[in-house]
């Protein structure tokens, strides 16, 4: 930032002093972080930003990343839970005609493995990782609307105990995570189990459409000073654009699913072909939502993969504004393609080619990333480490994954091996390979912020290794079992079609990939505890998370950073320079403009509150109680509304006046 | 790390209006999301209507007044809900309470009248799908009617307590009339596809 830019932003602040008019009550002033020395300043941020200590007060807790982990940890249990029913698939596949699990809770489990692994696992580890970095990136004390943040946590976590206690009680849906009508609909589904699924994707879709919200707030008002769009790292544009590929995807499938609800509760006839509705609208809403989920699951790992490789090849990432254009591309283009689900329904020959077309597109600005990341680590110096091993991996994967994909494009080929295993190894391959690798390289790479500690280096070269072989162990014949001809979703099949071998050895691939976790996990919780103490930077990184200590202080900063350069570490290597003026008893941030984050308003962010936890309860109760009755919108709507009012009602902290 | 000072903001004012505040593009974010759900809901309507062979589907056309009425109301609300918000940005308590109330009672009113548009309908949700459609609409909106005319009310009484001299507060008025903008602007598109495309031949 130039001197001129400073000495335009006092004359802004200048302006917003001498607009200060009308019926106010005069600004009550606190002390300031100006001339206070170190030790001083971080005991009174310390005091103002704490999270209160007992129970109500962990309950109560809106700091960014207290929230974050608890939603890191819940993910990782989910993860665990559609792992380990995964493996109970596995196990009973592993040869002809095993009688281990019989077919009605091998359709409990195969979609439980499904909306576990999408709803509760997949998005809410993506955006989870978002809530915790995004702050810290851009340079801010606390996410925006942090109780809305707090409340999606509660939210999601209601949303994952009703699917599984419903598991534990038969009750599980058992349908397909994508739950079609008429299999779901009120006269092939009786029971409660399709209403299960329905109202399990209204909790988790609230929840992270809250969070997409307070994400896109925080990046586009609450960067630090000098962080203009084109400072902004890679990793928070990919979760701006995931964002907002949430906000304009989700409501899709809440809209699909609460359709769904009323057909079966209250009688409506959406899906019921005999009185005017139809069963192929669910498919065109669900996929709506369902393609572009793909790529909120993909995008933040794309952000991942893009602050790992910069870390490690010792220079910033090849290409920023092309890398940045393809965000954006694919955020689009990924709102056009959800009919190549539907090749097989007998779609109009044009709309099928147009949707072939439009599939084929969006490899191209995914080939433009990866040709971005192959010339970073061209140029730069590599220092293989695991986070590295797995963004190799990811490489790997996802670009097979990917040309299984344009294969997919092809309507003749799709009809050929819809709805078989040749499918299954697509998306695991896309899944495991675009997601998860950088999900697990992401983990090494910032458990050392999160924790204050180093993962073990030999540990993880060995769960790489295992996870790698194992995953294509698993995976990859199921290419070729699925152009035999075996379906997906079949709890057995017969000794003579001679699928026994090649499903013995995907079992064992399987069970190599499930070893790999048991190391991560092993390594996680060893590391945790008694692993090398990290510091502020131990990669050498470039971005602000690193400029604040490991773990951060609950303010994040004691003064927040001003960005001269998109990796402002590597420019400003000595000193950080930084912002004063903010006061330090009553919970300030910076606010600043969108395009050239100048800062523009000293506001206050949220305490912490109760609360949300009520208004979660409330709203989670309501959902509950709606499978059984519609009466509950009409019970439910008080509490919502009083614990609504107790949220948002002024409490006389500093934070609520001004 | 090292900190050396840069830049001053101990003269940045403790609240911003508009676009200036992130509640406003929070409020904004939550209206696109708001918004597609309501683009997605009249989106399945035209779909079931494309493939149907007649469409309304047995029975007559809705009996349009008691929606037009709401439809009248809602648009003269538009001029002293912007009223309100030139008041909120000088942060003029007396007008903007009295705002406030207006804009309560301009809001319970189109809910009293939205009561009789349910039966004006012609038609049941359980009947057939043209039915569902109908009640899914109306009743999408009706919810976003409700809640908002609900956060009116409370704002109202807030404004008459301590905690409304406070430019957060005055902040809050305007998103508010903002929000009651979009609720206004998204009843348009309903209504005409409720009440005026049945009887489109």
């Amino acid at each position: 930032m130039s001197s001129a830019d400073l000495a335009h932003e006092r004359d802004l602040a200048q302006q917003g002093a001498a607009a200060r008019k009308g019926d106010l009550a005069p600004e009550r002033d606190g002390p300031r972080d100006t001339g206070l020395d170190d030790a001083s300043l971080d005991r009174r941020l310390a005091r103002t930003w704490r999270t209160p200590p007992g129970i109500i007060g962990a309950l109560s807790s809106v700091d960014h990343k207290i929230v974050a982990r608890r939603y890191l940890i819940t993910a990782f249990v989910f993860l665990c839970l559609a792992g380990l029913s995964a493996v109970a698939m596995r196990i009973q596949l592993s040869g002809p005609e095993r009688g281990l699990i019989g077919p009605d809770r091998y359709n409990q489990l195969f979609t439980m493995h499904g909306v576990t692994m999408m709803f509760l696992f997949a998005v809410p580890i993506v955006q989870a990782t978002g809530i915790y970095l995004v702050p810290l990136m851009v340079g801010t004390r606390n996410i925006a609307f942090p109780r809305l943040n707090a409340f999606s946590f509660w939210i999601y976590l209601s949303g994952g105990l009703f699917a599984w206690v419903s598991f534990a009680l038969d009750m599980a849906p058992d349908v397909g995570w994508f739950s079609y009508v008429p299999l779901s609909g009120p006269e092939f589904g009786p029971g409660k189990r399709s209403d299960v699924w329905a109202q399990m994707i209204t909790y988790t879709e609230v929840s992270s459409l809250a969070v997409a919200v307070a994400t896109i707030v925080t990046v586009l008002k609450q960067r630090a000073p000098g962080m203009s769009l084109d400072k902004i790292p890679l990793y928070v544009w990919a979760m701006l654009v995931t964002s907002f590929v949430i906000v304009f995807a989700m409501p899709a499938v809440m809209i699909t699913s609460t359709f769904l609800i009323l057909d079966r509760l209250v009688g409506t006839h959406i899906f019921n072909p005999a009185e005017g509705g139809d069963v192929l609208l669910f498919q065109h809403l669900f996929w709506f939502f369902g393609h572009p989920e793909v790529y909120i699951i993909f995008l933040p790992a794309t952000g991942m993969v893009s602050s790992v490789i910069a870390a490690f090849a010792r220079r910033p990432v090849f290409g920023y504004l092309g890398m940045v254009l393809a965000l954006i591309a694919v955020g689009f283009l990924s709102f056009g393609l959800w009919v190549h689900h539907m090749f097989a329904t007998g779609l109009p020959k044009l709309g099928a080619s147009f949707f072939t077309a439009s599939s084929m597109l969006i490899a191209i600005p995914s080939g433009l990333q990866i040709f971005c990341w192959l010339a970073t680590l061209w140029d730069g110096r590599p220092i293989i480490r695991t986070p590295l091993l797995f963004v190799f991996g990811f490489f790997f994967t996802f670009v097979a994954g990917g040309l299984t994909g344009v294969m997919l494009a092809s309507v003749p080929l799709d009809l050929q091996v819809h709805d078989t295993y040749f499918v299954v190894a697509h998306f695991h391959y896309v899944l495991i390979g675009g997601s998860v690798f950088p999900l697990l390289g992401a983990t090494y790479f910032w458990f050392p912020k999160i924790t204050g500690r180093m993962m073990s280096e030999r540990l993880g070269r060995w769960h790489f290794w295992f996870a790698f072989i194992g995953f294509n162990a698993a995976f990859f014949p199921m290419h070729i079992v699925g152009l035999w001809g075996m379906p997906r979703r079949v709890y057995t099949y017969p000794v003579e079609l001679g699928w026994g071998n090649i499903n013995l050895f995907i079992t064992a691939g399987a069970v190599v990939l499930f070893l790999s976790f048991v190391l991560f996990t092993i390594n996680l919780v060893y590391s945790a505890s008694s692993g090398a103490p990290a510091g502020d930077n131990p990669w050498n990184a470039g971005t602000l998370e690193w400029a604040t200590s490991s773990p951060p202080p609950s303010y994040n900063f004691a003064r927040i950073p001003v960005v001269t350069h998109a990796e402002p570490l590597w420019a400003e290597r000595d000193t950080l320079p930084v912002a004063t003026g903010l006061r330090v008893d009553a919970r300030e941030l910076v606010i600043s403009t969108v395009a050239e984050a100048h800062p523009d308003v000293r506001e206050k962010s949220a305490p912490p509150s109760i609360w949300p936890l009520f208004a979660a309860l409330a709203v989670g109760a309501t959902f509950l109680y709606s499978i059984f009755s519609p009466w509950a919108v009409v019970w439910g709507a008080g509490p919502i509304a009083i614990t609504l009012v107790g949220w948002f009602w002024p409490k006389g902290d500093p934070e609520d006046e001004e | 790390m090292k900190q050396r000072p840069a830049a001053d903001l101990s003269e940045l004012p403790t609240f911003g209006l508009g676009p200036r505040s992130p509640t406003w593009w929070g409020t904004l974010a939550f209206m696109a999301l708001e918004g597609t759900g309501f683009a997605l809901a009249a989106g399945a309507y035209l779909y079931l209507a494309y493939v149907s062979p007649e469409w309304p589907l047995g029975v007559p056309p809705p009996n349009h007044w008691p929606g037009t009425i709401v439809t009248l109301l809602l648009l003269a609300s538009v001029v002293p809900n912007h009223i309100l918000n030139r008041y909120a940005e000088a942060c003029a308590m007396v007008p903007v309470r009295i705002g406030l109330i207006v804009m309560s009672l301009l809001g319970i009113a189109p809910v009293v009248v939205r009561w009789f548009e349910f039966p004006a309908l012609n038609i049941y949700w359980d009947t057939n799908a043209y039915g569902s459609m109908l009640w899914v609409l109306l009743g999408l909106h009706t919810t976003h009617l409700i809640t908002d005319v609900g956060d009116t009310l409370v704002l109202t009484v807030l404004m008459f307590t301590r905690h409304g001299y406070s430019g957060r507060r005055f902040g809050d008025v305007g998103d508010n009339v903002f929000y009651w903008d979009f609720v206004v602007a998204t009843w348009i598109p309903i209504y005409l596809l409720i009440y005026w495309m049945p009887r489109l031949d």
